[in-house]
């Protein structure tokens, strides 16, 4: 029998943990080891709360290219540049009147990097609405909105218009003749209720435009109340918002099976090239009853080998090279072109012509022929009907599939005629021969807020969708109808501000044939 | 509650509700509708408490030389002052549309943002404005006059110098 070992003094044991420290703050913070194996990667995911949004498989289907064409990871990508370079803005910037003004220019010709910093920001939040646009787009033409993903579609819904508000806050904050002038036109806009209840009549006991322009500025004119409450919204309020929705948006893709695929994706994508692993190798670490984690029509047990890949490293370098891919865009249209900045607001004197950005520019156009019409009516209808787009249709064939579903590509392109046709038709109209006011001076109001281009043009792509319905019997037929026409709308009458309207918002072939003076 | 003896019971039937689940139920209710009325009174802080309302009114001088029905706009005011044979009054130039400042001109009135036109009365002549551009209070002062630019008058309200 040997002696018993002498307990080592408190000292050594100190200095052994004192070594072993780096190694277990390591093990601690990622409990399961270096993700080295299929099964370390898996726990590597379910145990860290960022990954753990991502299933720890993912399906072969959802990889491929044309599946996404990854803009929901561009727009998260977007949202984080500008996360990043905002919170360096407000190193510098001042949110009040004339301080703000001199502030951007400080940044812009001061602060060392301040100038390229802001361009990222401005670039970031554009390609943001671009992406988010398309990302709304893909979903809707693979038919991904479909049963189980319905609310997540809300979802989305919720995050474009927080994504444009975010923009619309963003604009105004360097208090230049834009801003200024946005300011102004925005809260008037949310004031054009009052072009119906003045028709009415009820302005005087019932004021829901007044109420709201009011609380949007924090006063009766645009001023210092209203700087702040915009420079509120746009640097804690609405990002809190986006980055809830945006965690429930990925949270959710992942509960609702992960991307939308077709029935038949496996027998399409034929076998797995390279051998073929069962789920796991080895005995989970971690048992979860079936129906927790199989979500579907049908049990996924017993079915062979899943047409799956491991997320980590798969899916990961595919959302690391569109992250890249879109900093890379944004830093060089940051270096390519300057955020524009006018001159110092001037109450008296708006610019001419007042152009909002060019994503702004469609309603600009719309608000020209009635603001409530333009700036609330027909924007609140394109949100309801996209809103409910996914619990009117409750088709199954072509979910998954580009332009899937009845009438397929042959609906989008009839429907890409009758969208640009209709719109360019009735501002073609609307632009040669005026409108009514100009015909009868005399004509009231009402009838100019529900007949003007804007609502006609509704009507049309309305109609359009009905009789598409109608005639493949199928509400997918009308929803794909409808939502390229007022793609199609958007984009012509995006264009027509943004290339086609002069000073005093008259139309002319060219910025060339505008007068001088 | 007590079940009626030889009343058939399923297992679907949903159970009678005890009552200590009741009054949960009721603490629960009474402490969601308090949290939803202090949230309202909450809500209340950011409709806006203090307005700045400085005087409107400012004092004009005209130059003797303007010819009727000709625009005088003050410096940084959202004002047209006219004089013709019946005397002056002022319009405001803000466009009744969504805001903008609108430019007097030979017409009338032209709004930059949205492609209004009015006429020198101030009535709606083209474009999306719904109503007639505002006339504005004027007072006759010794050798000048006195708009206020918060008070309105109806449309052909003039004054004599």
């Amino acid at each position: 029998m040997s002696a018993p070992a002498t307990p080592p003094p408190a000292l050594q044991e100190l200095k052994d943990n004192l070594r072993a420290a780096p190694r277990r703050i390591f093990e601690t913070a990622f409990r399961s080891g270096k993700p080295t194996t299929d099964r370390t990667r898996s726990t590597f995911i379910f145990s860290n709360v960022f990954l753990h949004l991502h299933s720890v498989r993912v399906h072969r289907w959802t990889l491929r290219w044309s599946t996404s064409m990854g803009l929901g990871i561009a727009t998260t990508a977007a949202f984080l540049l500008t996360l990043i370079t905002g919170i360096l803005l407000m190193f510098y910037y001042k949110p009040y009147p004339e301080a703000a003004y001199q502030s951007i220019k400080d940044i812009h010709f001061v602060v060392p990097t301040g100038r390229f910093i802001r361009n990222i920001h401005r670039w970031a939040a554009n390609v943001m609405v671009v992406t988010v646009i398309l990302h709304m787009a893909r979903t809707f033409y693979t038919a991904s909105y479909r049963r189980p993903r319905e609310f997540n579609w809300l979802i989305g819904m919720g995050l474009l218009a927080v994504t444009l508000g975010l923009s619309f806050t963003g604009y105004l904050l360097p208090w230049d003749q834009l801003a200024y002038w946005a300011i102004t036109i925005g809260a008037n806009i949310a004031q054009s209720p009052r072009e119906v209840t003045d028709a009415v009549g009820i302005t005087g006991w019932f004021d829901p435009g007044g109420m709201q322009k009011f609380l949007l500025l924090g006063s009766d004119s645009v001023g210092p109340e209203a700087l702040i409450r915009f420079y509120l919204l746009h640097v804690m309020i609405l990002p809190l918002a986006l980055m809830a929705l945006m965690s429930v948006h990925f949270w959710r893709i992942r509960k609702d099976g992960g991307l939308a695929r077709p029935a038949d994706a496996d027998q399409r994508l034929g076998n797995p090239p390279g051998p073929v692993y069962p789920v796991f190798t080895e005995a989970p670490m971690k048992t979860y009853s079936l129906a927790a984690i199989v979500r579907g029509r049908t049990p996924a047990v017993g079915k062979g080998p899943e047409n799956t890949v491991p997320s980590m490293p798969h899916l990961f370098y595919a959302e690391l090279g569109v992250f890249m891919l879109t900093t890379l865009v944004c830093l060089a249209l940051a270096l390519i072109s300057d955020a524009p900045l006018k001159e110092l607001a001037n109450p008296s004197v708006p610019e001419n012509p007042a152009k909002a950005p060019w994503y702004f520019l469609g309603l600009q156009e719309l608000v020209s022929f009635s603001a409530f019409v333009g700036g609330i009516g027909i924007p609140l209808l394109v949100l309801a009907g996209l809103g409910l787009i996914p619990y009117l249709d409750r088709e199954e064939t072509g979910t998954g599939e580009w332009f899937g579903g009845p009438g397929g590509r042959y609906v989008v392109r009839q429907a890409l005629l009758v969208g640009f046709g209709a719109s360019l038709a009735i501002e073609a109209f609307a632009i040669r021969f005026g409108w009514i006011r100009e015909w009868y001076l005399a004509v009231p109001q009402l009838v100019v807020t529900i007949l003007n281009p804007g609502t006609i043009l509704a009507a049309v792509y309305g109609l359009y969708s009905v009789w598409l319905v109608k005639r493949y019997r199928s509400t997918r037929a009308g929803a794909l109808g409808l939502f390229t026409c007022f793609l199609c709308g958007f984009l012509v009458l995006t264009a027509i501000g943004t290339y086609f309207r002069g000073p005093n918002w008259v139309f002319y072939w060219s910025p060339g044939d505008w007068p001088r003076h | 509650m007590t079940v009626m003896p030889g009343t058939p019971q399923s297992r679907l039937d949903p159970e009678p509700m005890p009552r200590r689940d009741l009054l949960g139920l009721a603490s629960l209710w009474s402490a969601a509708s308090a949290l939803l009325f202090a949230l309202l009174g909450a809500m209340r802080l950011p409709n806006a408490a203090i307005v700045a309302a400085p005087s409107k009114s400012f004092g004009v001088t005209l130059p003797e030389s303007l010819p009727a029905g000709e625009a005088f706009v003050p410096p940084n005011r959202a004002v047209a002052i006219f004089r013709d044979s019946e005397g002056v009054y002022a319009v405001s130039t803000i466009c009744t549309h969504l805001g903008c400042v609108v430019k007097p001109n030979a017409e009338g009135f032209e709004c930059p943002c949205h492609g209004s036109r009015f006429k020198p009365d101030g009535a709606v002549a083209k474009g999306p404005a719904p109503l007639p551009l505002q006339w504005l209070k004027v007072k006759a002062t010794n050798g000048g006059f006195q708009v206020d630019e918060g008070k309105t008058v109806p449309a052909g309200t003039r004054v004599k110098a």
